[in-house]
């Protein structure tokens, strides 16, 4: 089939790419306000010290660290559940595979650089690399993530390469993009076949790397001897963590982009019923570890360990941590099980979402505040700096996928072509059978 | 090679906080103010903490002074990513000032919670800035910075005493802390010496150290009477 007809035929895909409706605007005006609104907030904390927030004695890492670890751990399901499902044949993941791997870039910038708003002397942030001491867990972090980074990277941008050649033939008006993009891709047989092997290679190396980062993360805080940080299960548990909360992000994206580009077609029941059982499958996950690691304290745990945990279960921090475990447990649980209609899978991944960002909080604050001396407590409230800072990241993320799919077809077209080939070549087998 | 240690006796401490003041001083320290302190601005290296036990009428109060532990096995160096502090020859826990950046990942791994941030430029009241130490590195914000046993004042000793050919006498040299306390309750020297009074008063049956389980090694030693509780 050539390009045009092809064009046509997933006409539904390719017209986000070329209208531009008012909620646009609507959207994009307002976010992007908040956007340059951070960058004031950053200048303002670079110009008068890390004072300006809501940290102090000992509350040295706050809200910038729960945002790394929690967009971090976004960036996971990416790759990691795109990765999965192509190496399983998993045909239903098709659709999601796009904008799960432009989930996943978007989200490894947003995280790290809530390090470099966190860092006292944030220009000097490129010391890191250059006098590195490799003791340092931070050093870790470090190279993990600007692994994944450069390969998340090239996985989204290999996999859109087929796509972007038929973009180069349909729009000539934006050649100056595609053209140098598309690398020359006429769909030969040969460039089949080295796509096909460079995705198979990618998909594998993908996964361990996106194990490893998450895993680095959680030993940022594991290797530590703060209260409840130094725990063996901290890294599998910040990983299942980590695609929980990245599933729930990949099935908001992919409900509101279905809902705003009209793709029904592509995106049906059928894919969230089986996205949404994946889901269920976290949930429990998660559920079980968070209860394995609570349990662990209250049973083991010395007089510092306790005096964390009880602060987390009945005293200051109650009420977060109760929350975190209605929105990550007891309303996504019955719902995944009963529903997995797509909107009452966003209301679920909402949940989810803001669940673990709680996780992440309630991991980092009440063990700072509850030092071993006991003399000493700390407690935190972020100012304004803070969330101008977490606001402007949420909207620089959602502007970066919103540009990103004025640019590009967010649903796979070769993918889902290639599918249907391949339905159509099967089915005549199985009737015969 | 000396191996620089103190010994803090709880019995002779009265609370009167002038080795905090003392530190302040020598190390130019500035002001939180009250409004930044209450948000845990202020710096201390070294801390007066005082704990109560029991109810009026009934009531124990006690003091213990809390600089930074020196550890032999310091938690907070092998976490930083730059290698901005160390643990020099002598034993003491050294913060490189101009090569810190700030990621505060020393601070949150201190057990002991002694590493004090920059949150703030230094600044003084206007009549204070000229009675500042001319001594000390002037610390800018944004950096962490922490007691150093007075590293200084040793330096200062150890070009003396190499001038002379001979090492450092016991008591030659002191931090501002142990130089101040009214009760002598503070005892700094080198623990390399088998006649130092440090040395003799460490193996005291009075001697403990802070949170000895955690394998930190500190070099801070507290004398009391009876039992310590510091959970």
């Amino acid at each position: 089939m050539d390009s045009q007809n092809l064009a046509i035929k997933y006409g539904q895909i390719v017209k986000p790419l070329t209208r531009v409706s008012l909620w646009f605007w609507l959207t994009v005006i307002p976010l992007s306000i908040i956007f340059l609104w951070s960058f004031f907030a950053f200048g303002w904390q670079y110009q008068w010290g890390l004072g300006k927030t809501g940290m102090g004695h000992p509350m040295s890492w706050t809200l910038y660290l729960v945002n790394f670890v929690f967009f971090i751990g976004i960036s996971h399901a990416g790759a990691l559940v795109s990765a999965v499902l192509r190496i399983t044949n998993a045909k239903w993941g098709t659709p999601f595979g796009r904008a799960a791997e432009a989930v996943t870039v978007f989200a490894l910038a947003a995280g790290p650089t809530n390090i470099l708003f966190d860092l006292g002397r944030s220009i000097r942030f490129y010391w890191v690399p250059l006098h590195a001491q490799f003791k340092s867990p931070l050093i870790w972090d470090f190279g993990c993530i600007m692994t994944y980074f450069a390969v998340s990277i090239i996985f989204l941008y290999v996999l859109m390469i087929p796509d972007i050649g038929l973009l180069r033939e349909i729009f000539p008006k934006r050649k100056w993009i595609y053209k140098p993009l598309s690398l020359g891709w006429k769909g030969t047989e040969n460039q089949w076949k080295v796509l096909l092997n460079v995705v198979g290679f990618l998909c594998i190396a993908v996964i361990p790397i996106a194990v490893s980062v998450h895993t680095v993360v959680s030993w940022v805080f594991g290797l530590q001897t703060q209260p409840m940080w130094y725990s063996t299960i901290f890294a599998p548990y910040f990983v299942t963590g980590a695609i929980f909360s990245g599933i729930a992000t990949i099935l908001i994206v992919t409900i509101l982009l279905r809902r705003v580009y009209h793709l029904e077609e592509y995106l049906t029941p059928y894919h969230f019923n089986n996205m949404g059982l994946l889901l269920l499958v976290f949930t429990l996950l998660w559920a079980y570890f968070t209860f394995a690691e609570h349990l662990t304290v209250v049973y083991g745990g010395g007089t510092h360990e306790l005096n964390v945990l009880w602060s987390k279960i009945t005293g200051r921090y109650a009420p977060l941590f109760w929350s975190m475990v209605t929105l990550c447990f007891i309303i996504p649980f019955p719902l995944l099980i009963l529903k997995r209609t797509p909107i009452f899978l966003l209301i679920t991944s909402i949940s989810v979402v803001i669940g673990m960002w709680l996780e992440r909080f309630l991991i980092i604050i009440p063990s700072l505040a509850h030092p071993r001396l006991h003399y000493l407590r700390g407690s935190y409230m972020p100012t304004w700096v803070e969330w101008s800072m977490m606001a402007g990241l949420c909207a620089g993320f959602t502007l970066a996928f919103i540009f990103f799919s004025k640019f590009f077809p967010v649903i796979s077209i070769w993918e889902i072509e290639k599918e249907k080939k391949e339905i159509r070549i099967e089915s005549p087998q199985r009737s015969l059978r | 090679m000396y191996r620089w240690a103190m010994v803090i006796d709880l019995d002779r401490c009265t609370g009167c906080q002038a080795c905090v003041v003392a530190c302040r001083q020598e190390n130019n320290i500035p002001f939180a103010g009250e409004k930044q302190a209450k948000l845990g601005r202020a710096k201390f290296w070294m801390n007066m903490i005082r704990e109560i036990e029991g109810d009026y009428p009934d009531l124990k109060m006690h003091f213990i002074p809390i600089p930074c532990m020196q550890c032999d096995n310091p938690p907070c160096t092998i976490v930083c990513p730059v290698r901005a502090t160390y643990k020099n020859p002598e034993g003491i826990v050294a913060q490189v000032y101009p090569r810190c950046i700030g990621v505060r990942m020393c601070i949150s791994n201190c057990p002991y919670t002694v590493r004090y941030f920059n949150w703030h430029a230094p600044d003084w009241p206007n009549e204070y800035k000229r009675g500042r130490n001319p001594d000390v590195y002037k610390r800018r914000k944004g950096i962490t910075e922490k007691c150093n046993f007075c590293i200084h004042r040793i330096r200062k000793a150890k070009e003396v005493a190499k001038k002379e050919k001979r090492r450092i006498r016991d008591g030659e040299v002191v931090p501002a802390c142990a130089e101040t306390c009214p009760t002598d309750a503070i005892t700094f020297g080198d623990l390399n010496d088998p006649k130092s009074r440090v040395y003799l008063l460490s193996k005291s049956p009075r001697a403990f150290r802070l949170m000895e389980e955690l394998g930190t090694e500190p070099r801070v030693f507290y004398l009391k009477q009876g039992e310590w509780k510091d959970g």
